[in-house]
């Protein structure tokens, strides 16, 4: 049996009344690419916020490399990811007075140690050197999320976690970031991916759907792709 | 290793206040200003009692001495024995005046014969329009004659009189200049002691001597005995009115600075917080953003206040030159007189501005670390 990332058991968050899960259960293998879809408002952004350590649900729970992380407090949550979890998000969110490199080295700066010649590898990575030195406001929308991407990955997380990642992309944008998300795969990290696009879906090796907090279907794309 | 991680800390503080610089700029004025306010009034303060040992002086003499006995005046041999006990650096001017009666145009008016240096360092305070006498048959007269007369300085003015001899003169002197004192003065003709003897003529001796200098209290007291008692023919008398509020005017000076420092700080305080509060609701995602990357709330404390602190000391080293500069220019306009660089003010104000900007801080910072990592995802 291989061995699981995270395993999530009857998972609830509720804002008042209002479901934002309900009873949400799936396991994620080590190394695997798992897409999410769902229409908006279906608990797609609750979840990754649950498996990111970045809010707790209100009932069940969630095991993150066999690690009840459901119970931590605040502060080992911060720890967990920290030194578990890359983060890609629709917005990007680079700090606007900041370069490309001064960016990833942020991330490198609550991790363990800034280390610009490394920075700069892993903008080199994502095709970004010649960029290092500019302000994000100097950057296309692709070149932003490139960058965020390096920020993701230069600590080497277990478990990559993109929200949308393509939403506010152009085709050809598009495209690069999803080469880059299938490297890390291919790396062996763990990939999840929020996504509208049935494309971006297709590339991953399960999709779970969800709908008004609940998982819908589980696809399983191999059998898809094989069929 | 640790270096590396402070270097790129540091790395972080100073490109946010640099390419955010139109945003502190608020912030840093006003702690400019503050600092400035603070460093200028204790620098003027720390200088005014020695300014206004000088300073009342210049409010008029504090003593006079008139004459005693028969003679009925004080010859310049009394004089010169009552400044033989008077320490010389004491004395910042004296003044002694003989007076007459005389007419213009048939209006009387009180002719005064002076040493017009004496009577300028006596009375700092005078207003003068137009220029001191400087050599003969010129006069400086009062605001009162002249413009009852209509007279400028350059223009002259024609006075009569009976001299000692009881003959009558008519004279007339270039006026030099236009005496403004709001007291008696200003229905004076004051001339040289020179041009006096030669017009109203009679021998050199004076009816006052008004004297200024810088003892107060206990130490004036027993100057005016000793005069009093030394000298024959001459009697001091203190000048009481502006010894005695002295001591009052600067205690009353003093709360008043400290009031306005408060004040200007509180202010400068409520200003910084403010414009802290709304960089940090402007910083929300970014702070998010930090959490999320594994900021504590410690490390978030540390970045904003790392900023608050850059800005202090910059604003607190700005304001303690500005501050000088101010302190200089009320000391040429109020006392006439420069003030030296008191080096002590540098630290002491970078010191203050950097404890109310960390005071100015706090609350925003608090709120802060209340700002949760989900947003980020959320996109708000
Ligand atoms: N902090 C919150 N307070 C109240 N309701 C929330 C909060 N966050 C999300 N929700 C609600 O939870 C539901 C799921 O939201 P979300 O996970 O953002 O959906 P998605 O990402 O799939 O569009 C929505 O109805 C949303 O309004
Ligand atoms: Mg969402």
């Amino acid at each position: 049996m291989p061995q699981m990332l995270l395993e999530l058991k009857e998972i609830t968050k509720s804002y008042g009344a209002l479901d934002a899960l309900k009873d949400v259960s799936f396991d994620v293998e080590q190394g695997e690419w798992l897409a999410i879809m769902g229409p908006s408002g279906s608990g797609k952004t609750t979840m990754m916020n649950i498996i990111g350590c970045m809010d707790k649900p209100s009932q069940g729970t969630v095991l993150l490399d066999g690690r009840d992380i459901s119970q931590e407090s605040a502060r080992s949550l911060t720890t967990i990811r920290r030194d578990s979890i890359g983060l890609i998000f629709q917005q990007f969110h680079l700090i606007n007075y900041l370069t490309a490199v001064e960016n990833v080295m942020v991330a490198q700066y609550y991790h363990s140690l800034p280390d610009e010649a490394e920075a700069l590898d892993a903008l080199k990575r994502v095709g970004l050197e010649e960029r290092a030195r500019h302000l994000p406001n100097q950057l296309s929308g692709g070149e932003q999320q490139r960058v965020c991407i390096a920020r993701a990955l230069i600590n080497r997380p277990q478990l990559i976690l993109a929200d949308e990642p393509t939403g506010n992309l152009d085709e050809a944008n598009e495209l690069k970031v999803l080469e880059l998300l299938r490297e890390l795969h291919q790396e062996g990290r763990t990939v999840i991916v929020v996504t509208h696009d049935p494309e971006v879906a297709q590339q991953a090796r399960r999709t779970i759907v969800l709908e008004h907090g609940r998982v819908h279907e589980i696809r399983d794309n191999a059998l898809a792709h094989q069929a | 290793m640790q270096a590396k991680r402070s270097m790129f800390y540091l790395r972080t503080v100073f490109a946010s206040l640099m390419r955010r610089r139109s945003r502190l700029l608020v912030a840093l004025l006003s702690i400019t200003i503050g600092a400035t306010i603070l460093s200028g009034l204790v620098t003027i303060f720390y200088d005014i009692p020695r300014q206004m040992g000088q300073e009342f002086r210049s409010y008029g003499a504090n003593m006079v001495l008139l004459p005693k006995g028969e003679s009925g005046t004080i010859s310049p041999e009394q004089l010169e024995a009552v400044r033989a006990i008077l320490p010389t650096d004491d004395v910042i001017g004296v003044a002694p005046y003989r007076y007459d009666t005389i007419a213009i145009n048939d209006l009387p008016f009180i002719i005064a014969g002076t040493d017009f240096a004496g009577a300028q360092a006596a009375s700092p305070f005078w207003g003068i329009t137009g220029e001191w006498p400087s050599g003969r048959n010129q006069a400086l007269i009062g605001r009162e004659i002249a413009n009852t007369f209509r007279l400028e300085p350059g223009e002259s003015v024609v006075v009569s009189g009976t001299n000692s001899e009881g003959e009558p003169f008519e004279k007339t002197f270039s006026v030099a200049g236009i005496v403004q004192t709001g007291g008696q003065e200003e229905t004076f003709v004051f001339i040289s002691i020179d041009d006096y003897g030669a017009v109203v003529g009679g021998e050199v001796a004076f009816d006052i001597v008004e004297m200024s200098v810088t003892s107060s209290g206990a130490g004036l007291e027993e100057l005016v005995t000793a005069i009093g008692q030394e000298t024959e023919g001459v009697t001091a008398q203190l000048v009481r009115r502006v010894t005695q509020s002295e001591d009052t005017v600067l205690s009353k000076l003093q709360s008043l600075v400290y009031l306005v420092t408060i004040v200007v700080l509180m202010l400068t305080m409520i200003c910084v917080a403010t414009t802290m509060m709304a960089v940090v609701a402007e910083r929300r995602r970014e702070i998010g953003l930090r959490k999320a990357l594994g900021a504590t709330n410690g490390s978030v404390v540390l970045n904003f206040l790392g900023e608050c602190l850059a800005m202090g000391f910059v604003g607190g080293a700005l304001g303690s030159l500005l501050g000088f500069g101010l302190a200089q220019l009320v000391s040429l306009q109020v006392f006439n007189r420069t003030i030296d660089f008191p080096l002590a003010i540098v630290p002491l104000t970078i010191f203050s501005s950097l404890v109310i900007t960390t005071l100015a801080c706090l609350l925003p910072v608090r709120n802060a670390t209340k700002i949760d990592p989900a947003i980020v995802l959320k996109g708000e």
